[in-house]
């Protein structure tokens, strides 16, 4: 058996993000293996050590998500390998090469993140399915394999279903699927001699971003002392009704 | 061609439906293409007749009940020759989309804010880093575009009922859904509320919701949670407001007890004005709000219902 985890390094949530001619520079930011994607990581160890077989962590994006697979393979991954991408390219295009890879590891199934935490994009796991030419589930919350088949859970637009689905199959992930574990100190030394196999991108985007723009709203901020509740409340509730008029 | 995935509910055309064709006939102007809908899934027959009313032809494609692979069998099958594909972005309509695109190589323009076309190429603007970056796009045809809820108006009627065609759909060997847990509708639908009321983890209980239930109701609002409160099981699924749930974008959002979290902001970091109470005084919640009360959300909540009734009366 084969599960595979596909990755991105992204910046933290919480890191400033700065702009520099007209596009987000991430210098300086704190980048990170993308949450969402460390629930497919944790998930393919899970079936790997319930089920036996191999776990292989695919990472998508420029020299430096080599840090994000190292990760990865310090939480337990068995290798690597890496799509050296440069710049932005999207999901379909992304897709395409990742599956490249994929058809020639067979995989059991394979496992990303639900959005992506930087172009917030909730395409490749669908665009990697029929790249692969196999069923998608989305947005897992629950995953036990049978046999040849696989029962999840996953949520809807509205509520949730129960599905089987026949292997191999894409899951997204998302959280409530598991508790990602963290790199061991042995873990990161065992990290260090672990193979990542580098493979060049050679596609290109089908989109182009021409500009981007920190959309942080400046907030009015008033707040109130509510030590006296009833004369707080009066008094926010005649704000929003003859300041900002939403009441 | 422009087609329109027309989302339904077996009987009428969802919001989202209607904001999709608003995009595709102001791309139809630029791009000289006629617009055409198509209805799938369910009972789509029930939504028929409301259908030809918005587009000049319909396709009908019978891919029976919703899994990603029948949906984009379905719209790859009536979409194949299309230039432009518009679809609301749910949560569902996400994985068929990007199925059908990277079947068309399309490039892909996920949950645009709004749409335009130029010199035969179509440019989007959208929010990208967890909603905190505004990001323009640009791709050649063909282009498979999603639109957020609540961003465009939302189409007239045509003067003229469209023309119906059957679309043949190849059987998909696909995911067997074993059960459907549903989860009950009432009052306005969170994504499409004006008035979001959210409660924390700081709400101490399930109980303490029928507080924000009440607040929602005077408000002609809805009820969000947080993972925290998802998690806990005091509220459904249904209303997690953030990263892994809903995203939110009403005129006014009430954070009770809510701490705020990245991943919640990213849900809700758009709302016209943000409203939070919290005990303490350090919550990143009131970095994001217009307006605040620091304290005791039991204390504060109850006195907020008294004075809006004050103030209906």
């Amino acid at each position: 058996m084969k599960f595979i985890a596909v990755i991105r390094q992204v910046p933290d949530g919480e890191s400033r993000l700065k702009i520099e001619g007209g596009r987000v520079s991430l210098q300086g930011a704190t980048l990170i293996l993308d949450q969402m994607d460390e629930y497919a990581v944790e998930e393919a160890l899970r079936l790997k050590e319930k089920h036996g077989g191999e776990a292989v962590v695919v990472g998508f994006g420029p020299e430096r998500t080599e840090e994000a697979i190292r990760t990865a393979l310090a939480m337990g991954m068995d290798r690597g390998i890496h799509v050296v991408a440069e710049g932005y390219v999207d999901p379909v295009t992304e897709a395409e090469a990742l599956a490249e890879v994929l058809k020639e590891e067979s995989p059991t199934l394979v496992l990303t993140g639900g959005q992506q935490a930087d172009w917030d994009s909730q395409a490749l796991g669908a665009a990697l399915a029929e790249a692969l030419g196999v069923p998608v589930v989305a947005w897992t919350t629950a995953l036990e394999l049978e046999g040849e088949t696989a029962k999840a859970k996953h949520d809807l637009d509205e509520g949730a279903e129960w599905v089987r689905v026949r292997l191999p199959a894409v899951f997204t992930t998302q959280q409530g699927l598991n508790e990602p574990r963290y790199p061991t100190l042995p873990g990161i030394m065992k990290a260090k001699k672990k193979e990542i196999k580098k493979v060049a991108f050679g596609g290109r985007t089908r989109v182009e971003i021409l500009e981007e723009a920190i959309q942080e709203k400046a907030r009015l901020q008033k707040i109130l002392d509510g030590k006296d509740p009833v004369a707080a409340a009066e008094e926010l509730v005649r704000l929003l009704h003859e300041e900002a008029k939403v009441i | 061609m422009i087609l329109v995935v027309l989302e339904h509910d077996g009987k009428t055309l969802r919001k989202g439906a209607l904001e999709a064709l608003t995009r595709a006939r102001a791309l139809s102007e630029a791009l000289g293409l006629p617009v055409h809908g198509l209805l799938m899934g369910e009972n789509a027959e029930g939504a028929l007749e409301e259908a030809r009313r918005y587009a000049a032809k319909v396709y009908l494609a019978k891919t029976g009940p919703y899994t990603a692979e029948r949906f984009a069998e379905g719209l790859y099958q009536a979409g194949k020759e299309a230039k432009v594909i518009v679809a609301p972005s749910s949560r569902q309509s996400r994985a068929y989309t990007a199925r059908v695109a990277y079947r068309l190589r399309a490039g892909l323009l996920e949950d645009t804010l709004e749409s335009w076309a130029e010199g035969g190429e179509v440019y989007a603007r959208r929010y990208a880093y967890l909603n905190r970056v505004l990001q323009t796009q640009k791709a050649a045809l063909p282009v498979v575009l999603t639109v957020k809820p609540n961003t465009t108006p939302l189409a007239e009627p045509l003067a003229e009922a469209g023309q119906v065609e059957e679309v043949a759909v190849p059987e998909v060997a696909t995911v067997e859904v074993l059960e459907r847990l549903q989860e009950e509708k009432k009052g306005v639908s969170l994504t499409e509320a004006d008035v979001v009321v959210t409660g924390g983890r700081g709400m101490g209980g399930p109980e303490a919701f029928g507080l924000v239930e009440e607040l929602a109701a005077l408000l002609g609002g809805a009820v969000g949670a947080t993972r925290a409160v998802v998690d806990a099981g005091w509220r459904p699924y249904s209303e997690q407001v953030g990263q892994t749930g809903k995203t939110v974008q009403p005129s006014l959002y009430i954070a009770l007890g809510v701490s705020g979290a990245v991943q919640h902001l990213a849900g809700m970091n758009k709302s016209k004005y943000i409203v939070a109470v919290n005990k303490d005084p350090e919550a990143p919640i009131f970095k994001h709000a217009d307006y605040g009360i620091v304290g005791d959300v039991h204390q504060v909540l109850p006195a907020l219902i008294q004075a809006v009734k004050k103030l209906k009366d």
